[in-house]
């Protein structure tokens, strides 16, 4: 132990004596405490909706649940069936969906049925109105009859392109469904029934292609995308640390007690989450994964100390205290600034990013104390042998390295400096994109079905509520007109695929009430004429279906819902602000604050959402960070100094994405806190040992620069490698926001790595005062020190 | 016709014993669902006789309907009832709606079936012209309304099967649960549970369930009244949607019986008629 202790070191030093003396005591602690908390684990649920990805306070989603509280809700299971001949217009293919309608109104809080055979045809008889089904008994259907089936369909603007395709080659079955939201297995009992009916369908009717998508499958997606992670990411995910812990520790009992350790603590931050009464997303499934790879960057950093120590001949217990002593500190600031990035996530919009940030903050903060008390008990009490040989490893390398640097400071302060500007420029050209079905990959049936689906009928509604003049004013005949212009315009826009609106239905009532004459195919231009054929509306609507899914309750707004097909966030952006131009140029005063909502609007803005509620996070996450870093650095100005190191690959990152990747989603958001956290660990680490090299060793700048190089590089690229394999590995998440938090962060942390070894100490170099690699006083006793506190 | 009273079946015990009879020669297992089948089918029977004999009644009507958000909106509309004797047919009925202002003359007329689609014609004071509706749809929502057309209509006794299933207690009054099933093909229901008082023989509660036997709708009938004659009639009529959280109550006014109504009046002329 060197000479110098600080009152942290006598700390460390005491605490890690008295964790010794009672080593069985906190074995027994660890264990009941871990298992204590983690029986919260019973009251973790997965969450089944969508909107869970959003704040209350998102003003999107307050403008959709306001919509949603006005209209019908429209959650919903759609069936896409295509059938082999290519054209559904025929007896077998109508059968199906004939059976397949009938059959839906037995699926669990099924609310209505949709498709073409049930639609309730309307036609004039002479001085009779007929109110039927389109299509029944489809199997008796002669070919005359089946043409015309097709030609009433496909003249129907409610159907055409909603129900079924303008090209007859797909055909729908629509099942709306409201859950009572009691139980929650209410969701996975119901989409069970409903692939039970489409298996039973396909093959009763063997040859047609039946997928299911709609809101209650997107909503399933998210459970089942989490459920796949938890089952094969976490597992293969314990594998890969094994494998690297043991190629880096080489030692099977400080291997089983790292295990054990990170284990515990992604227990414990379940079991937290459990009694917060989280529902898990595939978002906050990705915390074990995060908790794994930081929990194991600690232990391996004491552990490899520990094993250094061992092996120029300390003996074990000695080695543990002085593993723990020249570890505290590093191992502390860095696991609060982690936790204190994720913790920054609290400032997301996206609820799912506060419990990934609170459970990893929690996760990390348990194995922190666990590697100080647990750590050590445990590894005293286990078979640790090392070879006892002085081996200076690769220091060398480490030491040209810094040679190199100081060297061609100049040249890498400004070399690298440029290039990394040149690359963030690039960042703009990011394009956010949240394409929900989309999130998922094709592992996942959602996302086949989905791709399939796209294929033939749009999938994306965006919904309206055009505003009337007050009660009633939707029979007025300036306001069915403009509707029935918004309707027109809606129509001719790009990628929208269907739009249903109440001017349609007024047009064919009023060609039903005079006797299906072509000529009346218009809107009535009486008012009161429009509100009774709103009541024959009504008494003509079918069993589960009620005006309220078009017309508000006081008849003051009615619905229009815009169906895109599969397009991206920036092209949907593109056509709300069309219409949101489109209703200030055009409409009246009363219809001016109509406005775009729906799931799909949600998720065009969510992005840009957490964007900007990460923004206050972000700033804080910096501020804490600095704060910690004066404090561990012993130095205002390298504190503050510290950030631009840090800074820079993070947005280097986003750069090199935009230029290879070019779009991402909103989990964009999260990165920049959560990589913060970790990246800053590089920096305490060398500049810690930079400041030692000067204060205590007195070295010139260049020494104090080639002292942090062979004391911590190879901690810090043995660190880093950890760090990138875990969040890279995040990139197989079934869930592609996940994948892209994983992969953007782990290149951050790459970046950081490269920008500490090569730009950092350049930038140290920089400035007034001569850097010279001249004489050192380095002797082999410092050496030997050194390589003690290799892992720091 | 839109008053859910109980129509006029002069049904004789032995008519019931014969049917009964007829049905129950199988084993002695079905019995006991045979027993079960005919209490139910009395009790309906006894509250059905309670109040008829009206002849024709004339009543004024407030529906409130009340979405989840608990907005409310509010319809005025006036229902005028012809009573038939024949069991085979169902009444003939008469609804005029005076509010909203846009919809005010708008009459529907209506003679039910007891199994078949029910006869119905409209009238549309803006196009001043009579349409016959043919629709084999009852279980649609009556004018965006929680009651379905067939909640009116199908109070008939032999638009049902029927089920005894035990008593029950409701505001501190014994209480009859039958079940019922409807025999009409083209029903929203599987099944309805009604509770019948014991003291006078009303329906004081109905709980719908829907195609696939889910609990979907509840009806309160509240504030009875007795009329000349011991007919009885609900004046607050509450339907609420469990499903969807929507509502709507109907409050009735004052009853008129015997106003002198005949078949001339629940023909399709009279629709353009009124005012």
């Amino acid at each position: 132990m060197p000479k110098t202790m600080t009152a942290m070191d006598e700390f460390a030093v005491k605490l890690a004596n008295t964790v010794l003396n009672f080593r069985w005591l906190i074995l027994l602690a660890t264990v009941l405490v871990t298992f204590g908390i983690a029986s919260g684990g019973q009251y973790l649920s997965f969450s089944n909706n969508y909107r869970d990805f959003f704040s209350e306070s998102n003003p999107e989603l307050q403008a959709f649940e306001e919509f949603q509280d006005t209209y019908t809700k429209n959650d919903n299971f759609f069936y896409t069936i295509v059938p082999p001949s290519g054209d559904v217009f025929n007896n077998e293919t109508l059968s199906l969906v004939e059976e397949m309608t009938q059959a839906a109104w037995q699926i669990p809080h099924s609310l209505r049925v949709d498709s073409i055979t049930n639609f309730q045809h309307t036609y004039a008889e002479e001085d009779d109105l007929i109110v039927e089904n389109l299509v029944e008994d489809a199997a008796d259907l002669s070919p005359a009859q089946l043409e015309e089936k097709r030609t009433i369909a496909l003249a129907e603007p409610l159907l055409r392109n909603q129900l079924v395709t303008a090209d007859s080659r797909a055909i729908s079955v629509n099942v709306v469904v409201q859950y009572p939201q009691l139980a929650m297995d209410e969701l996975p009992l119901t989409v069970m029934e409903v692939r039970a009916l489409r298996d039973q369908m396909k093959e009763k009717y063997p040859g047609h292609e039946i997928k299911i998508t709609g809101v209650s499958m997107l909503n399933v997606a998210f459970q089942e995308a989490g459920f796949g992670d938890v089952t094969t990411m976490i597992p293969t995910m314990y594998l890969i640390l094994l494998a690297l812990m043991v190629v880096m520790v080489r030692s099977i009992s400080g291997t089983i007690t790292t295990l054990i350790m990170i284990f515990f603590a992604s227990a414990i931050s379940m079991g937290v989450a459990g009694f917060g009464g989280v529902a898990l997303t595939p978002i906050s499934l990705s915390a074990p994964t995060i908790i794994l790879t930081l929990a194991i960057a600690d232990a391996v950093h004491i552990l490899i100390t520990m094993r250094n120590a061992m092996k120029a001949g300390t003996e074990k217990r000695e080695a543990i205290v002085e593993a723990n002593r020249v570890n505290f500190l590093p191992v502390m600031v860095t696991s609060l600034t982690t936790a204190i990035g994720f913790l920054a996530l609290n400032f997301s919009d996206a609820p799912p990013f506060w419990h990934l940030g609170n459970m990893s903050a929690v996760g990390i903060v348990a194995a922190w104390l666990m590697s100080i008390t647990f750590l050590p008990a445990m590894i005293s009490l286990m078979p640790f042998r090392v070879a006892q040989k002085t081996d200076q490893g690769d220091n060398g390398f480490y030491a040209k390295l810094a040679a190199f640097v100081v060297r061609n400071n100049k040249k890498l302060f400004y070399g690298l400096g440029a290039a990394a500007i040149a690359v963030i420029t690039a960042i703009p050209q990011i394009e956010l994109n949240d394409q929900w079905t989309e999130y998922f990959d094709q592992r996942i049936e959602f996302r086949r079905d989905a791709d399939f689906s796209n294929e033939y009928f749009g999938f994306y509604p965006i919904e309206f509520s055009v505003l009337a003049p007050g009660e009633g004013g939707v029979s007025d005949p300036a306001y069915l007109a403009k509707l029935d212009e918004f309707t027109k315009w809606a129509r001719a826009q790009d990628n929208v695929s269907h739009v249903y609106s109440i001017s349609d239905i007024m047009k064919r009532l009023n060609r039903n009430m005079h006797a299906d004459d072509a000529d009346y195919y218009r809107l009535p231009d009486d008012r009161d004429l429009a509100a009774q054929y709103l009541l024959l509306y009504e008494i003509s609507l079918p069993y589960g279906l009620d005006l309220n899914d078009r017309i508000n309750i006081d008849k003051s707004a009615s619905r229009v819902t815009v169906t895109m097909t599969n397009i991206s966030t920036a092209e949907t952006k593109e056509f709300l602000n069309n219409s949101r131009a489109w209703i200030a140029e055009n409409a009246p005063d009363y219809m001016k604050a109509t406005v775009p909502t729906s799931a799909q609007v949600m998720f065009s803005y969510v992005a840009e959402r957490n964007v900007e509620s990460m923004i206050t996070g972000n700033i804080i996450a910096i501020l804490a960070i600095g704060v910690i870093m004066i404090f561990a650095l012993k130095s205002t100005s390298l504190g503050l100094l510290s950030i631009v190191p840090n800074g820079l690959p993070i947005l280097v990152a986003f750069g090199v994405w935009a230029l290879l990747v070019g779009s991402v989603g909103f989990s964009v958001a999260a990165v920049a806190s959560v990589s913060l956290g970790i990246v800053v660990d590089d920096t305490v680490h060398f500049l810690s040992k930079y400041v030692r090299g000067m204060r205590e060793k007195g070295y010139d700048r260049a020494g104090a620069i080639r002292y942090a190089f062979e004391t911590v590089g190879s901690a810090l690229v043995v660190n880093t490698v950890i760090l990138v394999v875990g969040f890279a590995y995040l990139a197989t998440s079934n869930f592609k926001v996940n994948a892209d938090m994983g992969l953007l962060t782990a290149l951050a942390i790459s970046f950081a790595l490269i920008f500490d070894f090569l730009f950092l100490p350049a930038v140290m170099l920089q400035g007034k005062g001569k850097a010279t690699e001249g004489d050192r006083n380095d002797n082999d006793e410092e050496n030997k020190n050194v390589s003690t506190q290799a892992a720091e | 016709m839109f008053q859910l009273k109980q129509q006029n079946k002069r049904l004789t015990a032995a008519f019931v014993g014969a049917a009964i009879a007829v049905s129950s020669f199988a084993s002695a297992g079905y019995a006991q669902d045979d027993a079960a089948k005919q209490k139910g089918y009395e009790i309906a029977a006894r509250s059905d006789r309670s109040d008829t004999g009206f002849e024709s009644s004339e009543v004024e009507a407030v529906m409130i309907l009340v979405n989840k958000a608990g907005q409310e909106m509010t319809r005025e509309l006036s229902f005028k009832t012809l009573e038939r004797e024949n069991e085979d047919v169902g009444d003939k009925g008469l609804t005029v709606f005076s509010t909203p202002r846009d919809v005010q003359g708008t009459a529907l007329l209506s003679h039910a079936q007891i199994l078949k689609p029910d006869n119905q014609w409209l009238y549309l004071p803006a196009l001043k012209r009579v349409k016959r509706i043919s629709s084999a749809n009852k279980s649609g929502p009556f004018v965006g309304s929680e009651f379905a057309f067939e909640d009116f209509t199908s109070t008939e006794l032999k638009k049902y099967d029927y089920k005894y299933v035990g008593e029950d207690t409701l505001d501190g009054m014994k209480m009859d649960v039958v079940e019922r099933f409807p025999l009409y093909k083209n029903s929203g229901y599987t099944k309805q549970v009604s509770y019948i008082d014991q003291d006078i023989y009303q329906v004081r509660k109905i709980d719908f369930y829907d195609r696939k036997g889910t609990l979907l709708k509840t009806l309160m009938l509240n504030d009875y009244r007795e009329y000349d004659g011991g007919v009885w009639r609900a004046h607050t009529l509450q339907m609420s949607n469990h499903i969807t959280s929507k509502s709507t109550t109907l409050k009735y006014g004052d009853y008129k019986f015997k106003t002198g109504l005949a078949d001339r009046d629940f023909v399709k002329g009279v629709l353009k008629r009124i005012r």
